[in-house]
C-alpha cells in the first residue's frame, strides 16, 4: 500500500453501494463539502429495492492521496456496503443523459435538427418554435452538442450526471 | 397489538440495561419525559442530573475514557441537543465511544418549526460517527443495540439517537442485542500478515527507530497497551507518545522520551526528525505533532499501524500501513519477531541512545526556580510527587495549565489521563472528571484546570455536591488566558489583545458557596501543604493556585517551524521569530 505524493489531478469516477436510508445521500455529499472535495457530478437511485440499497456514482477529481482519502472517508461511512474507483479498477462504461431546449425557427431551427440528427439525439418534444432533444453518451459528448445549440437558441438543459458500470460479468 | 408490547421507553430502557449500561448522565426537558418516567421506575440504571447538557457529554466522556466502556447521555430536543454539540465533537475528535439520546418532537411535527424542535440529525451529522433518527417503534431495539456497536467498535466515537416522543410512548416489541447483526459496519481488526512481517523485518534492521504511539493504543485497551510496552522493551527503542498517548507506554519508563509535537520535549521531536524507522502505533500525524508538513522526518522509513483506514496517508504518505486493531497487530507481531529470531542492530542502537542522551541533556522542560512566585511547572511537579502513589485520574482544561500536565505529570497506565486534544475544548476538565470519579468513587481524580477554562462549567460543582463527588480542582490561576497571551507575545508584538482573566470571582468564596471546600496558595513555600490539605478532604475542592502570570510554555515549536526548529526558552523567542506562512495557522 505504497501512495506515491504526485500532485497530479485526475478525474475518478467512482461508485457507492450504499443503503437506502434517511439521510445518507447527506452523508455523502455532507463528507465531500466539509473536506473540501469538489464534485463533478453525481447521481443517485435505489437498485435493488429487496435488500434497499442504492447506488450512488460521483465524479470527483484530486492527487491520487486525495482520492484514497475519499474513498477512505467513504468506506468510513456506516450504512456504506462497498466503494469503488471505476477510474483505476479495470475498464468501464459510463453514460449521461441529458434533454436539451432549443427554441428558435428558420434556417436555425433547421440546423438544430441536423446536428441533432449528426449526434443521434431523439427529438421527444416539439412545438412551432421549439424542440426538447434527448442525448445520451459521455460527458464531452453531452458538452460539445450544447455547445453547439448555443448559438441556435439553445435555452435550457437538463443533465443526469454520469451513470457508470465497470464492463464484464462481476458486479460491484 | 403486538404480544409483549412495551412502551418505546421502556424499550430503551431495557436495550441499554442489556448493553451493561449503569449510567447515564443527562438532563430532562419535555421530548424526553417518558424515558425519565422509565427512569423513576427502575433501579438497575444511575441518572447523574447535570447542569448544562455539553457537561453530561464531557462527563460520558470521563466514563468511557477511564474505564474502555462506553459512555452514555440523554438530552432533551432543541437546545438540550445543540447544547450537547460541543460535547459530541470533542467526543469524534479524540475517538470517545458514546451513545447519546436526545428527544425529538413527534414525527408528526417534525419539519414544522415546532417547539424546541432541532434538525438533530443534520446538526449533528459531521460531529458524530453514525446518527439515527427513529421513526418507528418497530426499529428502536435494533437502532439502540446497534447505537452500541458502531460507538465501541473500530475507532470509536459519538452515536445520536434521535427519538420523537410519539415513538417513546407507542407500543412495540423488544429484541435483544443478540438478534442484532449491523448490515454493512465490520472493521477490520486483524492486521495482513505479510504488511506485519515486512514491518518486523523493518523494525529489526532499523538504525535510529523511534515508537510514535497515541491515542489508538489506549483505546485498543490495557492488554493492548501492556504487549506494546513488552515489545517496546524487547527491542530497547525509544518511544514518544502524543498527548492522547500519554500512559499506553509508562511515562517513567527510561525509554519514554516523553510527549512529542508542538508542545513535546526536545529529544522527542528531534528523534523524530532524525530518525530512519519511524513505528507508529495509533496515531495519527496530527499536525499539532508534525509540525511543518514538508520538513517532517524527512529520511525516515514509516510503519502507520491503524484500525482506521481514513487515517493512513492523510497527511504523511507512510511507506508500510497495517490496518488493524494495535491489540492484534502487535500481538502477530510479537509472535513473528520470536519465530524468525529478529534482534535489533545493538552497535546502531547504542549510537543511537548516545545521540538521543546528548538531545537529553539539554534539559528542555527546566524553568527558572527561586523568587516567591510558585512557578505553574513547579506546582505540577509538587501535585505529580504528592499524588504519584495513588493511582490518580487527572483531567485537564486547554491551555497552557493542560500542556504543564502533560509535559510534568508522568502517566504509568492507560486510562488515568482524559484530556481534550483534537477538539481542544476549554470546559472539559471539570465535568469530565466528574464522569471519572463516578466510574471510581474511591479514587482519587484531579482536574488540572485554568482560571479562564473553568469558568466554562463551573456549574457542575452542584452536581459534585448532590452526588457527593470528591473531585479536586487545581487551577493554575495566571489571570490570564495563559495561551492566548502566549500567542500574542510570539506572533502579536505582546498585544494582549482580550486575554486578560478580567473581574475574577473569589475561588475560596465560590466553592464555599456551593459548600465545597476553597484554597488559596500563592507562595512557594506553602504549596506542599495547601496540597496536602487538598488531598486530606473527602470533599470537592478548589485550590486557587496563584502562579507567576508571565510564564510561558516551552519547549515549543512555532506554527509553520519544523521538529528540529524547536524554541526551547524565552530566549530563543527573538531569535527565531515566526514564519510568515506560520501566521496563518493555528
Ligand atoms: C471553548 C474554547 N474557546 C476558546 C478557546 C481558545 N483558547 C485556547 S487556550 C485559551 C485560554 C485558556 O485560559 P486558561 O483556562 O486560564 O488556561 P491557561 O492557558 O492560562 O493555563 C483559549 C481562550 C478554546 N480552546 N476553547
Ligand atoms: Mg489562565
Amino acid at each position: 500500500m505504497i501512495i506515491q505524493n504526485e500532485e497530479i489531478v485526475r478525474r475518478h469516477t467512482i461508485a457507492i453501494l450504499v443503503d437506502n436510508e434517511a439521510g445518507v445521500l447527506a452523508r455523502v455529499i455532507g463528507l465531500f463539502s466539509g473536506r473540501g472535495y469538489n464534485i463533478e457530478s453525481l447521481t443517485v437511485a435505489e437498485v435493488d429495492p429487496r435488500e434497499q440499497l442504492s447506488r450512488i456514482t460521483i465524479v470527483t477529481s484530486g492527487t491520487p492521496m486525495v482520492i484514497e482519502q475519499i474513498k477512505a472517508q467513504l468506506r468510513r461511512l456506516v450504512p456504506v456496503h462497498k466503494v469503488s474507483d471505476l477510474t483505476v479498477e479495470g475498464p468501464s462504461v459510463s453514460r449521461e443523459l441529458a434533454l436539451v431546449k432549443v427554441a428558435g425557427t428558420g434556417e436555425r431551427r433547421v440546423e438544430s435538427l441536423r446536428i441533432a440528427d449528426i449526434f443521434r439525439a431523439r427529438v421527444v418534444d416539439s412545438t412551432n418554435e421549439s424542440f426538447v432533444f434527448e442525448i445520451v453518451g459521455a460527458t464531452e459528448k453531452l458538452d460539445a452538442f450544447i455547445k453547439l445549440m448555443e448559438p441556435l437558441g439553445l435555452v435550457d438543459v437538463s443533465r443526469t450526471g454520469v451513470a457508470a458500470i465497470a464492463r464484464g460479468a462481476n458486479p460491484i | 397489538m403486538v404480544k409483549d408490547a412495551m412502551s418505546g421507553a421502556e424499550i430503551v430502557l431495557k436495550a441499554l440495561v442489556d448493553q451493561g449500561v449503569e449510567v447515564i448522565f443527562g438532563y430532562p426537558g419535555g421530548a424526553v419525559l417518558p424515558l425519565y418516567d422509565e427512569l423513576f421506575k427502575q433501579n438497575k440504571i444511575r441518572h447523574i442530573l447535570v447542569r448544562h447538557e455539553q457537561a453530561a457529554v464531557h462527563a460520558a466522556e470521563g466514563y468511557a475514557r477511564s474505564t474502555g466502556k462506553v459512555g452514555c447521555v440523554l438530552v432533551t430536543s432543541g437546545p438540550g441537543a445543540t447544547n450537547a454539540v460541543t460535547g459530541l465533537l470533542d467526543a469524534m475528535c479524540d475517538s470517545v465511544p458514546l451513545v447519546c439520546l436526545c428527544g425529538q418532537v413527534p414525527t408528526h411535527l417534525i419539519g414544522n418549526d415546532a417547539f424546541q424542535e432541532a434538525d438533530t440529525t443534520g446538526i449533528t451529522r459531521p460531529c458524530t460517527k453514525h446518527n439515527y433518527l427513529v421513526k418507528d417503534v418497530a426499529h428502536l431495539s435494533r437502532v439502540v443495540h446497534e447505537a452500541f456497536y458502531v460507538a465501541r467498535t473500530g475507532r470509536p466515537g459519538p452515536v445520536v439517537i434521535d427519538l420523537p416522543k410519539d415513538v417513546l410512548v407507542s407500543k412495540g416489541e423488544y429484541v435483544g442485542p443478540a438478534k442484532v447483526k449491523h448490515k454493512s459496519y465490520k472493521p477490520q481488526l486483524k492486521g495482513d500478515l505479510a504488511a506485519i512481517e515486512e514491518a518486523a523485518r523493518l523494525i529489526a534492521g532499523a538504525q535510529r527507530p523511534i515508537f510514535y504511539v497515541g491515542g489508538g493504543v489506549v483505546n485498543s485497551g490495557p492488554a493492548a497497551c501492556q504487549l506494546l510496552t513488552q515489545f517496546i522493551h524487547a527491542t530497547g527503542y525509544p518511544c514518544t507518545q502524543t498527548l492522547m498517548g500519554l500512559g499506553a507506554f509508562p511515562g517513567s519508563d527510561a525509554q519514554s522520551l516523553g510527549m512529542v509535537g508542538m508542545h513535546g520535549t526536545y529529544e522527542s521531536n528531534m528523534a523524530m526528525h532524525g530518525c530512519d524507522v519511524m513505528i507508529c502505533v495509533g496515531a495519527r500525524f496530527d499536525d499539532r505533532v508534525t509540525g511543518r508538513l514538508n520538513a517532517f522526518s524527512p529520511n525516515s522509513t514509516k510503519i502507520h499501524i491503524d484500525i482506521d483506514p481514513s487515517s493512513i496517508n492523510k497527511s504523511v504518505a507512510v511507506d508500510l500501513a497495517i490496518i488493524g486493531d494495535v491489540a492484534h497487530v502487535i500481538e502477530d507481531m510479537v509472535k513473528i519477531w520470536k519465530a524468525r529470531q529478529l534482534r535489533p542492530n545493538e552497535r546502531a542502537i547504542k549510537a543511537w541512545w548516545e545521540q538521543i542522551e546528548q538531545w537529553r541533556a539539554r534539559d528542555c522542560l527546566r524553568f527558572a526556580t527561586g523568587g516567591s512566585a510558585i512557578k505553574p511547572q513547579y506546582a505540577i511537579q509538587r501535585l505529580y510527587e504528592k499524588t504519584k502513589d495513588r493511582d490518580a485520574y487527572i483531567t485537564t482544561e486547554v491551555g497552557q495549565h493542560q500542556m504543564w500536565a502533560a509535559q510534568f505529570y508522568k502517566f504509568e497506565k492507560p486510562l488515568h489521563w482524559m484530556t481534550s486534544g483534537g477538539l481542544g475544548t476549554m470546559g472539559y476538565g471539570l465535568p469530565s472528571a466528574m464522569g471519572v470519579q463516578v466510574a471510581h468513587p474511591d479514587s482519587l481524580v484531579i482536574d488540572i484546570s485554568g482560571e479562564a477554562s473553568f469558568q466554562m462549567n463551573l456549574q457542575e460543582l452542584s452536581t459534585l455536591m448532590q452526588y457527593g463527588l470528591p473531585v479536586k480542582i487545581f487551577i493554575l490561576n495566571n489571570q490570564y488566558m495563559g495561551m492566548v497571551r502566549q500567542w500574542q507575545e510570539l506572533l502579536h508584538g505582546s498585544r494582549y489583545s482580550q486575554s486578560y482573566s478580567e473581574a475574577l470571582p473569589d475561588f475560596v468564596k465560590l466553592a464555599e458557596a456551593y459548600g465545597a471546600v476553597g484554597f488559596r496558595v500563592d507562595a512557594v513555600d506553602q504549596l506542599d501543604g495547601v496540597i496536602d490539605a487538598m488531598l486530606r478532604s473527602d470533599k470537592p475542592v478548589i485550590v486557587d493556585c496563584r502562579v507567576d502570570p508571565s510564564e510561558n510554555c516551552f519547549p515549543m515549536i512555532p506554527s509553520g517551524a519544523a521538529h528540529n526548529e524547536m524554541l526551547l526558552g524565552p530566549s530563543d523567542e527573538a531569535a527565531k521569530p515566526v514564519s510568515e506562512n506560520g501566521m496563518v495557522l493555528v
